[in-house]
């Protein structure tokens, strides 16, 4: 009797553990790199900068770092470089896709590394959305225009 | 009120069409609004009707249509 009880249990778990391993190759398999990529007009910072709201614009969308970065002595902050980071901060958020799409602009910041390379990190709820999918590294490329700045990210587990 | 924000999407929204022909449940992003459109349309609705969007509303959602817009704007007491 108990072992009638006892391999039923035991197949299940079995068929559970199977499904799982099948889930975790599926998502291996599908997601091994994510990409975005995102293009702004330098006129729609201007004028976001030009605005009665330009300083909420700026705490809402740019860490203190990213702010710092973007600025330099006798111009001020430049609309060129903050575009630059707000299509890197669009383009991880499509790189990473789902619940991303709807992180705060702040939770996804760009900062400089040692050789003054553009690196990506994240926070809250689009660190969390990377997480979910396991993604940890990110490769941010970004460039400039005359009137557009673009950026490439390369999203890998 | 939807005048006024068809007004602000005309002057924000960077739309390829004039938002008086849009519906109001139209989505705004794929009639081309960009993302950063979106937060210029939010800076100049905060500055229209004298208002400030709390975080917890500030959501690609909350900004998808005239009707999304009109909701959040109703909840912060903008008749």
């Amino acid at each position: 009797m108990a072992l009638y009880l006892i391999a039923p249990s035991i197949a299940l778990v079995g068929a559970g553990a199977v499904l799982a391993a099948r889930a975790r190759f599926r998502l291996r398999r599908i997601d091994p790199v994510r990409i975005g990529v995102d293009i702004v007009e330098v006129r729609d910072v201007a004028s976001a900068l030009a605005s009665p709201r330009a300083e909420r614009y700026l705490r809402l969308v740019y860490g203190a770092g990213e702010r710092r970065d973007c600025s330099s002595p006798g111009f001020g902050v430049e609309p060129s470089r903050l575009a630059a980071r707000f299509a890197a901060k669009e383009a991880v958020r499509k790189a990473i896709g789902g619940a991303a799409l709807e992180a705060p602009w702040t939770s996804i910041q760009v900062e400089r590394g040692p050789g003054g390379e553009p690196l990506v990190r994240l926070a809250g709820p689009a660190a969390a959305a990377a997480r979910e999918l396991g993604l940890r590294r990110f490769a941010v490329s970004l460039s400039h225009e005359p009137g557009y700045a673009a950026a490439m990210v390369v999203a890998t587990r | 009120m939807k005048e006024r924000i068809r007004r602000v999407l005309d002057d924000h929204g960077r739309l390829p069409v004039s938002a008086g022909i849009l519906e109001d449940e139209a989505n705004l992003y794929s009639a081309g609004m960009t993302s950063h459109a979106s937060v210029n349309v939010m800076l100049a609705l905060e500055e229209e009707f004298d208002v400030e969007f709390p975080d917890e509303m500030l959501t690609r959602n909350a900004f998808e249509s005239i009707d999304s817009i009109a909701s959040s704007l109703t909840t912060l007491g903008v008749s």
